[in-house]
């Protein structure tokens, strides 16, 4: 804490930025009214049609390859649109969806254990700590069901009871078995469904697939979205692609963090890009810490790994009750061990949410109870576990866990309990989209996790799949057509092309940027830079965040920032295959996110979910919302880098779901 | 520890490529494979070279981006993918060779990075269900028996690698076609299309130049997600049938 002594005295920039002013508030026009389970059939009997002869007129952009962005390739390719999609890997195979673990949730109800759409959606806009909008949530829990279906036709091989009928289970902050999986491996297996769908349209003619290859920037004429800029990694060669409509599945932003459990290319490039270009950001600090990861081992990490927290339903966390115990786990008795979420919430004891769950990690590690190098990290220990259901029923439903935990740790899980930290795991906040996933630039749509629309201030685990793949296949693929429909392609239109005055300087833009980038020839990699913003955002932006620590980030980041352009080191060509190149150029873009992040953290005066301000703390430690100030989406417009931006306000309502203040003892 | 890495560096897929030769020093046990190669980058950068290029993504085993040969083996000594390759599988002062993928059907982008789009094309032949979406029945309708279930799942673990690729003698894709087959055609859901999926993409996979099996079985010893080597076997029966009932090949 001594550091932040001197934090009154902050810099003129970080004042400048800071002293944000607030706009017209945003307002979604395509939210239906009603009864809120009607709301969704509201709006697709409303939504205008594209005539089916006239799809395959109109051009669809995707950016990206993960359950989102993969599921709506395929299916605007299936309902007859020419869709041109893109990612940064090798194939549309490996987007980062892949490594989700847990599991998918549904509303189905076939354990009969008192689960319905209706408390799913309760379940979801509670967890989001009632930051997200009841329409969307509602939405998604009615979705949820048509999902497991979907998959299940697409030979997603779920895992099965000896009935062979559906085998669920119960997951992260949740009473009910509503869960279903496929071994730790849930994510891959439903990405490979959607990646087989979208290869179905590839090998049809209908998507026309452009792997290794990044979007840069955004073409925005007259006000809509007509196309994108993207490099070929391959030649390094910069091209535009245009279109009717854009959508954005480009992922979440977590690896501004540096260390995150995201993959190491994930990036925030495409959401940025679209935000300078108009498109609102909303909610940019409601960042998701996963509390069971496998803890740092030095300096040299370059990413974190998640295990999935289901986990939490047979793992026991405990730390040792004395400060400095350093015995082995196994030879600490019993009644030495303080199995803390036991303790302190006896109704949800392990299986409390993801927020608190981590917070209560950072606190024992706080206390000087931690374990493990460092003293960052906390047991799970599945001693009981084996001894309930033997070691074989363990191996079984957590094997690959655990194989992945002995092989990276080189400890063994089944005789040694497991130690884990909190990580940065998933962005909550994301580009701002109205009930249509439609941005606040005519034809840019963002699905996934790059919108912010549906799991408020944090997200209940196995609700990610669940939210790309509604995105995808189902949502918006019916919304676009209203957007199409109003916005006509005309044969032979081609009003928009390279030599546009518009295109021209979005061209000369990227071409800039990475001219200049190679031109620094500097003395820091891009990683250094990327390190130093990831520990500051980390220390001051990440589980606990306080207005002196913030104000601190907020001065620090545009130094870092000016550093940057001073002193980055890439070495080759732009025409070519330039991984250092590639790095550097979404680091602009980080530095710039994570001062958004922070003014946002500053603002939001209270804690809700992910995002806990020390200064807004029940008695006993637990984030204090202040519903009377801030039941709203914070939507940030860009006006210029380290200029400060404009605040818009959307208001939540919450008609269904009252707010209460979260409890989970 | 202390280490010399001879590595493969190849600036284009029309460059001849050649094995560099570089030392790196305070490498801790605790590194990962690439987490080594990312501290090797460094210092090249600095240094004004190029850094070494190597495919890599979620760094835990599971996206199948990361695809090297380390001392002759594809992902190296352990069962594993190479970015869950930890250091202390290696010892202080070793001479360690990476390579890329070798494969005619791979050909090399740029130093240890290599086009594996003939696995994709092999997929667009016939390795999905033609399910559109909202097409789907309830997914009770139709029970899968576990054992069923679990046959597919492990099948479709295969994470498009291509380890299989470069460990077989003959560069066959024998393996990854075969695990993909077999998960789809013992589900219910992929029954409709079962005959036409292996000939498709048996026939994808010749078209693209992998080579021919000859069970050397390399494949299944370099998979890192356990397929087995009687996956195979699974598909050849599925060949063979689906030539019979179609008179195709």
């Amino acid at each position: 804490m001594d550091e932040m002594a001197d934090i009154t005295d902050m810099g003129d920039i970080a004042a400048e930025f800071a002293a944000y002013t607030t706009g017209a508030p945003v307002v979604d026009t395509k939210a239906p009214g009603g009864p809120v389970n009607e709301r969704w059939d509201t709006r697709r009997f409303e939504a205008k049609l594209v005539n089916p002869a006239n799809r395959r007129k109109h051009t669809v952009i995707v950016v990206g390859t993960g359950l989102a962005g993969g599921a709506a390739g395929a299916t605007l390719a299936e309902q007859g649109y020419h869709v041109v999609q893109f990612c940064y890997q090798d194939s549309p195979r490996r987007a980062h969806s892949i490594a989700a673990q847990g599991g998918i949730n549904a509303a189905k109800n076939y354990r009969n254990d008192g689960d319905s759409v209706h408390r799913l959606f309760y379940d979801t806009v509670k967890g989001g700590d009632f930051r997200a909008r009841e329409s969307n949530v509602h939405r998604l829990a009615q979705i949820s069901v048509e999902i497991i279906d979907q998959c299940v036709a697409q030979g997603v091989p779920f895992a099965r009871e000896y009935g062979g009928l559906l085998d669920t289970r119960s997951f992260g902050g949740v009473q009910v078995s509503r869960t279903f999986y496929a071994r730790g491996q849930t994510g891959q297996q439903l990405l490979l469904g959607a990646y087989q769908a979208l290869s179905r349209q590839i090998a049809a003619g209908t998507v026309e697939m452009h792997a290794r290859t990044e979007m840069l920037d955004l073409i925005v004429v007259d006000g809509r979205a007509r196309g994108i800029v993207a490099r070929d990694l391959v030649t390094g060669k910069i091209d535009t692609y245009y279109a009717d409509a854009v959508v954005l599945a480009s992922g979440g932003y977590g690896n501004v963090f540096y260390l995150s459990t995201n993959a190491m290319n994930s990036n925030a490039t495409a959401i940025w890009r679209a935000h300078r270009r108009g498109a609102y950001f909303a909610n940019p600090c409601f960042t998701q810490i996963h509390p069971t990861c496998i803890p740092r081992t030095g300096e040299h990490q370059s990413k974190l790994t998640l295990m999935s927290e289901s986990l939490r339903n047979d793992g026991r966390i405990w730390v040792p009750k004395a400060k400095g115990d350093d015995r082995p786990a196994n030879e600490i008795p019993e009644d030495e061990r303080d199995y803390y979420l036991e303790r302190i919430y006896p109704a949800f004891g392990n299986l409390v949410p993801r927020d608190i769950a981590s917070r209560a990690a950072k606190n024992v590690c706080d206390e000087g109870r931690g374990v493990g190098p460092g003293g960052q990290g906390v047991y799970l220990d599945f001693a009981d576990a084996i001894g309930r259901m033997g070691r074989k029923a363990v191996e079984e439903k957590y094997g690959n866990l655990f194989d992945m935990y002995a092989r990276i740790t080189a400890e063994d899980p089944y005789t040694v309990p497991m130690r884990i930290y909190p990580a940065v795991h998933y962005t909550m906040g994301g580009l701002w989209v109205d009930y249509d996933l439609q941005t606040t630039v005519p034809g840019l749509f963002a699905i996934g996790e790059a919108n912010f629309s549906d799991h408020g201030a944090n997200r209940l685990g196995a609700s990610a799949l669940m939210q790309g793949l509604a995105d995808g296949y189902f949502v918006l693929p019916s919304t676009i057509n209203d957007y199409l429909a109003r916005n006509p392609h005309r044969s032979g239109d081609d009003d928009v092309n390279d030599e546009h005055p518009v295109v021209q300087e979005v061209l000369a833009d990227t071409e800039d940027r990475l001219r200049l980038l190679l031109a620094v020839d500097g003395d820091r990699t891009p990683d250094s830079f990327h390190r130093e913003l990831g520990e500051l955002m980390w220390e001051f932006c990440g589980m606990a965040r306080t207005e002196p620590g913030l104000r601190k980030a907020l001065e620090r980041i545009p130094q870092i920032r000016e550093e940057f352009w001073r002193r980055i080191k890439v070495p080759g060509t732009g025409e070519e295959f330039n991984q250092s190149l590639e790095k550097a150029n979404r680091i602009v873009d980080y530095l710039e996110l994570a001062e958004l992040m922070c003014l946002d953290a500053l603002h939001r005066d209270e804690s809700c979910g992910g995002h806990f301000r020390e200064e807004s703390q029940t008695p006993d430690g637990e984030a204090a919302r202040r519903d009377e100030e801030f039941t709203y989406a914070a939507a940030w417009e860009f006006t210029d880098t380290g200029e400060a931006p404009v605040l818009h306000k959307e208001d939540l309502v919450f008609e269904y779901v009252h707010p209460t203040q979260r409890s989970y003892a | 520890m202390k280490l010399t890495l001879r590595v493969w560096r190849q600036q284009n897929a029309d460059a001849d490529g050649a094995m560099s030769t570089y030392d790196v020093d305070d490498i801790s046990a605790d590194m990962s494979f690439l987490e080594m190669l990312d501290t090797l980058n460094e210092e090249l950068i600095l240094r004004g070279d190029d850094p070494v290029a190597f495919d890599h993504d979620c760094r835990e085993g599971i996206c199948g981006a990361c695809s090297l040969v380390i001392n002759g083996d594809a992902h190296g000594p352990e069962r594993t993918t190479t970015c869950q390759l930890h250091m202390r599988s290696f010892e202080d002062g070793d001479t360690i060779d990476i390579e890329p993928w070798r494969a005619s059907a791979f050909p090399v982008v740029k130093d240890l990075v290599v086009d594996r789009s003939a696995f994709d094309r092999i997929i667009q032949a016939g390795g999905y269900v033609t399910a559109p979406t909202g097409a789907a029945p309830e997914a009770h309708a139709t029970p899968v028996p576990k054992p069923d279930a679990d046959f597919a799942f492990e099948n479709a673990e295969c994470i498009g690698c291509g380890a299989c690729v470069a460990a077989c003698p003959n560069g066959a894709a024998m393996l990854f076609t075969s695990a993909k087959v077999n998960h789809l055609n013992v589900l219910p859901q992929g029954a409709p299309e079962r005959e036409t999926r292996v000939l498709d993409m048996v026939a994808q996979m010749d078209e693209e130049g992998f080579g021919g099996c000859t069970l050397a079985g390399e494949c299944a010893t370099a998979c890192p997600k356990g397929i087995p080597l009687v996956s195979i076997t699974g598909m050849n029966k599925e060949w063979l049938r689906a030539t019979r009932k179609s008179g195709r090949r």
